[in-house]
């Protein structure tokens, strides 16, 4: 069975989420608290949504620094699999394991709403296996998701299959319509939109499982392959 | 020689070019307001704090590793870092 550890900064909120729509799809998901100096037990990572240490200077700015995300970097170097949604995407290209930004969204609101994504890259271990071209229904819950990057870091992304979603109709002028990407080698990913928050069908949608089950899938398969992170 | 206390201001603003929709913002507001002939209006933060340190280069490199890596994302944002007078003696 996968482990999954979910790391909690002192703010995160969305860590319960991550934990029952995992463990829902079968895998062992505990929390982990941001102090901790060791993730090597797990076999991925999710980094969660929320206001990490209040979101005070950027959001991301300060969780950066947190004693997890040394192991959490070392994690990432190995190939091992780490997720960030929402804050923790934020708390992903604070800490360089992404490239670009997260901004304030165009409009200056608040955007709590359910939107289609569409699947644009089976490069990360987020989206293995799910076709291209897939759309879901996913909520976003955020202010500063407007992903924010320069024309060159754009089109490297592109160009290599790492933006891994888009907005089909892009709420917070995110650059090029992005909504997650991943880094090089694919098992770095972060994305705005929550897939905890649409893991069944009573909370309006259950298709944030095709991504969780392809993240777990992913684990499997590396498991099997011998290069899984242990 | 006994550190003195420097006082340090660092403002972090959006690159040029970033799209800073709080300053547009601020900028239409104020024709309302019956001002005219504002424009550029860009938003910002400033950080004020004291650095005890051997003399002004010290507290000057100590207040720009600070700038760099935590107040100022340099994706998206710019700093810039003034040091005042060190008169107190720690």
């Amino acid at each position: 069975m996968a482990r999954v550890g979910v790391v909690v900064f002192p703010g995160s909120n969305c860590e319960h989420d991550a934990v029952a729509a995992l463990s829902r799809l079968g895998a062992r998901a505990e929390l982990i608290w941001h102090g901790a100096t060791s993730v090597s037990e797990y076999d991925a990572l999710v980094l969660p949504g929320g206001f990490a240490h209040g979101d005070y200077v950027r959001p991301g700015a300060i969780a950066r620094f947190s004693p997890v995300m040394e192991p959490v970097r070392r994690f990432a170097a190995d190939g091992g699999p780490v997720l960030g949604i929402c804050n923790g995407f934020q708390v992903l290209c604070e800490a360089g394991l992404l490239p670009g930004a997260l901004q304030k969204n165009r409009g200056l609101r608040f955007l709590c709403t359910t939107v289609t994504v569409r699947i644009d890259s089976e490069a990360s271990v987020l989206t293995r296996g799910v076709p291209a071209g897939t759309e879901l229904r996913i909520p976003i819950n955020h202010f500063e998701g407007n992903f924010t990057c320069d024309d060159r870091t754009a089109s490297v992304l592109r160009a290599e299959g790492r933006v891994v979603l888009r907005y089909v109709d892009n709420p917070n002028g995110s650059v090029d319509d992005i909504a997650g990407i991943c880094n090089k080698g694919g098992n770095v990913v972060g994305l705005m939109p929550h897939p905890e928050r649409a893991s069944d069908p009573l909370l309006g949608s259950g298709d944030g499982n095709v991504l969780l089950a392809a993240l777990l899938a992913s684990l499997e398969t590396s498991a099997r392959a011998g290069v899984g992170t242990g | 020689m006994p550190p003195e206390r420097f006082s340090v201001t660092v403002e972090v603003q959006l690159r040029p070019g970033i799209a800073d929709p709080q300053g547009a913002t601020i900028e239409r507001a104020l024709p309302a307001l019956g001002v005219r002939g504002v424009s550029g209006v860009r938003a910002g933060k400033s950080f004020r704090f004291e650095v005890d340190a051997t003399d002004r280069d010290d507290a000057l490199s100590r207040a720009r590793l600070v700038a760099d890596r935590l107040l100022a994302n340099p994706v998206i944002e710019e700093s810039s870092v003034t040091v005042g007078a060190g008169p107190a003696t720690v």
